[in-house]
């Protein structure tokens, strides 16, 4: 029956094409029929539907087992330049922009097997939380109507929640893989900076940026983080760490891991649902022979207000090179200044230009000591707390967001409540540490939770080992009905 | 304006006026591919053939820096004896513009890659060392063609993303003499390194002029222009002049100088101005997130150093020890690196002061006429050698030797070869030569009167009279001493 093939899992569904079980084309068209049959999510802004089943035809004439995506269909955010199939990053400034290259991360996934069988919405350059800065619109939450997906990653949390891909990738710049997994019910994981590389996906904050995976659960992470980072010398800041066989290593036993609670976390009016659900997650890590222990991130308070200084700053230098000269929309002008400022303001979104605008204001001479200058140093002491606390313990649990998924249309008049979603996944973008959120419990309303593990850089083993103690204990099942299939 | 002494003084109204000059070299490294991306340099090919992803800043595209270019500018700061800096970032320096497809160009802002660092001139009046400011490492834009289409500008990227080394000296250079010399010793300096190669007509070499002027004796400087953008000496040194006497016109007239960017019009010989201060861009400059601050170890620096070659200054300080030369014929050989090497493979096997001599006389003359570089010489520095050795050693006199020369120029012959062929072998033989003038004072006996009654200067005619005979071949020296012995 299709509909079970898309109840699978990505390691389970490795595993029956490695035992001939089931053939790439039969999983590529069950995923592509429910895609078909979803369109009401908005999930996708581009589909190769064609293509794929072609490119699993061709796998399954040949099919080559050693491959860990045997013929797997995967969609992608439409942030991750993909050669031949158009990259609009959310944005109509790129509506028609289709790349003749691919990125590294996606060029991992291909050479592993990988189909991908479509490109996912995504909020404007990955500037929102809620998907509804997407030139492309809104996308639905399959939890519930009119819930937001989270975002930036909203076509991809969506997708994966609903079943229309078995795995999909996202970018985190604030939040913006583990924020949409937790208002979902999937896992997302913001790898260290360094570990993905960032070639070929369009950029919003350089120094913050990470591509990660997301998934049904901690083990397709690990296998998909697996494939994900590589090291890559067309990114300057590419790491050339030791990266393990994370899915064989995955490993319940947390005995003896010290687990850090940062009382900075507790924030005023956060809801009484997410109290006890850190609870829960505190209660497990003990049970399990895990050591909890209280530390202190002084400087989390301006984890915020740093966060869209540098990042708004680094985006308004980074989307100058959408002025219309070279590629993608172009809007006459008189002039060419003219034609610039036509340009940008018919392609750009209001959230996207807002960005620009507070960028740029804080890197101009008279304001940038202040503001840009300022923020870099507070940064620098965001990473010392968490460099400090680290000397204590080996990971730290804190929630993933400080409420649930909220209606479409709630915040997007309020930046500053919206900006307020990705409290508690900011500093770690900050300090460049890796992060994982997995669904953990519901709320009141039935909508999923998310617990956040946060690791040492580049020790993403002992975070996902972590994750896959606390979901086994937890147990969490995604009451997804399929509303949205008429 | 008066020169006097070395001084260039503008003179208004009996006020004597100081020019304070300082210059921005950008100098485009010698380098197979481009800064950050691995795009050919090689000038004058198609426009848009030499373009990566990279350069026309696609979508996620990213910088990785070319390490050749920073061991470049490392070379070329120690060739300026100047600090080089074990940390330097890269920022990003953010303007609009259609030949800047980044929106942005990669730059060194506050943290450049080399120091402070001096330059040493040789002036008729002595040496005069000019400072170095620093020098840093940056992307040169690609170029806005707006005189091919009548509605559209054209955009070529070929030079978009090629590594620039801007070098900024202090304000030291006073004279525009001193700023001709500042500036083919950047270039000596250079080519000597290997780190530029100093065309100036293909654009590798430009400027950006800083110009004030104050009364004489006054310590506190001027407000400066910067002339943008200048190519050449003579334009660099028409626009220093114009600009100074403009500024000393506007003090004259109770003025004060703005402080503004101007441009030089090279057409109507004069600088306009292009935007003032307040006017001035606000680059936005931060730290290039996509690209890690700068780290050099010791042992890198050390191994660069190990690599320098010997540079013009102590070039010329062995030449005027081990040749003996005089410090203006070794300026003139040390100053272009392949004129020094010629010289000294001339030299290995020939008399210094001959080939001294010949260099710069004949050979550059014949350079000159072509207008060709040492490098495309028709003479090579083996057969220079062997004709000076043939004057040397009393085989041609120097007079032959030029008409050898004469003949060498078209196809690089051999001069002994010609020697023989042609018959030019000096007369020495005392007997022949006696022989020679004795014929001389029989066909003459009038003037051989004249001379014994005390006309000395008739002496030359009989020389000349012998040498006429000889066809030239006769050795002078022995018939001067021959001759007196006769005469007298």
């Amino acid at each position: 029956m299709m509909s079970n093939i898309t109840d699978l899992k990505l390691v389970e569904l490795v595993d029956k094409i490695k035992k001939k079980e089931l053939s790439s084309t039969e999983v590529t068209i069950a995923f592509i029929e429910r895609s078909k049959k979803s369109k009401k999510l908005n999930a996708y802004i581009s589909e190769n539907y064609e293509n794929a089943i072609k490119k699993a035809k061709i796998f399954d004439q040949k099919p080559d087992f050693k491959k860990k995506l045997p013929g797997i269909p995967i969609a992608v955010k439409d942030l991750f330049c993909t050669k031949n199939i158009r990259t609009t990053a959310g944005s109509k400034i790129l509506e028609n922009f289709v790349p003749t290259y691919e990125s590294t991360v996606t060029q991992n996934i291909l050479d592993e097997g990988g189909i991908v069988i479509g490109k996912l919405n995504c909020d404007e350059f990955a500037m929102g939380s809620s998907n509804e800065t997407s030139y492309f619109g809104n996308v639905q939450n399959p939890v519930s109507e009119n819930l937001v997906p989270g975002g930036s990653s909203g076509g991809s949390s969506s997708a994966l929640a609903a079943k229309l891909t078995p795995a999909t990738i996202g970018t985190d710049t604030g939040g913006s893989i583990r924020q949409p997994a937790s208002f979902t019910g999937t896992v997302g994981l913001k790898p260290t900076y360094g570990s993905c590389s960032r070639y070929g996906i369009v950029a919003f904050a350089s120094s913050l940026d990470q591509a990660g995976p997301m998934t049904h659960d901690v083990k397709d992470c690990s296998l998909m983080f697996e494939i994900m980072s590589t090291y890559d010398t067309k990114d300057s800041t590419s790491v050339d760490f030791k990266r393990e066989n994370y899915l064989t290593n995955l490993n319940e036993n947390i005995k003896g891991k010290k687990i850090g609670i940062p009382k900075e976390y507790r924030v005023d009016g956060m809801p009484k649902e997410i109290d006890e659900l850190w609870e829960k997650g505190i209660k497990i890590i003990k049970e399990n022979g895990g050591q909890i222990i209280e530390i202190s991130l002084p400087n989390t308070n301006y984890a915020l207000p740093t966060y869209y200084i540098v990042a708004p700053a680094e985006a308004s230098s980074n989307l100058a090179r959408y002025d219309g000269v070279k590629y993608g929309f172009r809007s006459k002008g008189e002039n060419l200044i003219d034609m610039y400022e036509k340009t940008r303001s018919e392609g750009f979104g209001d959230e996207v230009k807002r960005r620009i605008m507070i960028g740029t204001y804080v890197l101009s001479s008279g304001y940038y000591d202040a503001y840009y200058l300022k923020a870099q140093k507070v940064r620098r002491l965001i990473k010392n707390d968490f460099d400090e606390a680290y000397k204590k313990v080996d990971a730290i649990l804190t929630p993933s967001t400080p409420s649930s998924a909220f209606k479409i249309g709630e915040k997007l008049n309020d930046p500053v409540s919206m900006y307020l979603n990705d409290i508690f996944t900011v500093p770690i973008n900050l300090a460049g540490l890796p992060a994982i959120s997995i669904p953990a419990g519901h709320d009141k309303k039935g909508y999923p939770l998310g617990l956040q593990v946060i690791g040492k850089a580049f020790d993403e083993q002992s975070i996902l080992n972590i994750a896959f103690a606390l979901e086994k204990n937890i147990s969490f099942k995604n009451n997804i009905t399929d509303w949205w299939i008429k | 304006m008066s020169k006097n002494n070395g001084e260039y003084l503008i003179i208004r109204n009996d006020n004597k006026y100081e020019v304070i000059i300082g210059l921005e070299v950008h100098a485009q490294v010698l380098s197979e591919s481009k800064l950050f991306s691995t795009s050919s340099t090689k000038f004058g090919s198609e426009p848009n053939t030499q373009v990566s992803l990279v350069d026309a800043a696609f979508p996620g595209m990213l910088p990785v820096i070319n390490e050749h270019c920073i061991k470049q500018a490392v070379k070329t700061g120690i060739g300026l004896k100047a600090k080089i800096n074990k940390r330097s970032i890269f920022d990003r320096k953010n303007y609009f513009y259609a030949d800047l497809p980044q929106g942005y160009q990669i730059s060194q802002y506050k943290n450049p890659i080399v120091g402070e660092g001096s330059v040493t001139l040789d002036m008729p009046n002595g040496e005069k060392n000019i400072g170095i400011e620093r020098l840093h490492l940056e992307q040169d834009a690609g170029k806005s063609i707006h005189d091919i289409d009548p509605q559209n500008t054209l955009v070529d990227l070929n030079r978009s993303g090629v590594a620039l080394m801007e070098i900024v000296s202090k304000p030291d250079l006073r004279t525009l003499d001193e700023v001709n010399a500042y500036i083919k010793k950047l270039r000596s300096i250079m080519r000597y390194l290997g780190t530029c190669d100093g065309n100036m007509q293909e654009g590798s070499l430009r400027a950006d002029v800083n110009v004030s002027v104050r009364k004489k004796g006054d310590k506190k400087l001027g407000t400066r222009c910067e002339i943008k953008n200048v190519n050449s000496i003579k334009f660099m040194q028409m626009a220093i002049d114009f600009e100074a006497n403009r500024q000393v016109d506007v003090i004259e007239e109770g003025g004060s100088i703005d402080q503004e960017t101007r441009l030089f019009d090279t057409k109507k010989n004069e600088t306009r101005s292009m935007r003032s201060k307040e006017d001035a861009h606000d680059y936005r400059y931060f730290p290039d997130p996509d690209l890690l601050p700068l780290e050099l170890n010791d042992n890198y620096i050390d191994q660069i150093k190990k690599d320098i070659p010997e540079l013009p200054d102590e070039k010329k300080k062995r030449f005027i020890e081990k040749f003996k030369l005089s410090p203006y014929e070794a300026n003139i050989l040390v100053s272009d690196i392949e004129i020094s090497k010629y010289f000294e493979e001339v030299s290995k096997n020939s008399d210094v002061k001959l080939a001294t001599n010949w260099i710069t006389g004949e050979l550059f003359a014949l350079l000159n006429e072509k207008n060709i570089e040492i490098t495309e010489s028709p003479i090579s520095s083996k057969n220079l050698s062997k004709l000076i050795n043939l004057i040397k050693d009393g085989t041609i006199s120097g007079k032959i030797a030029k008409s050898v020369f004469e003949i060498m120029r078209d196809g690089d012959k051999d001069p002994i070869t010609i020697v023989e062929e042609k018959g030019l072998k000096q007369q020495s033989d005392p007997k022949e030569l006696e022989n020679l003038i004795n014929k001389v004072i029989t066909e003459n006996p009038k003037n051989v009167e004249a001379y014994k009654s005390g006309k000395d200067k008739l002496f030359g005619f009989f020389v000349g009279q012998v040498m006429k005979n000889s066809n030239g071949k006769a050795n002078p020296k022995l018939v001067n001493e021959i001759l007196k012995k006769k005469l007298n």
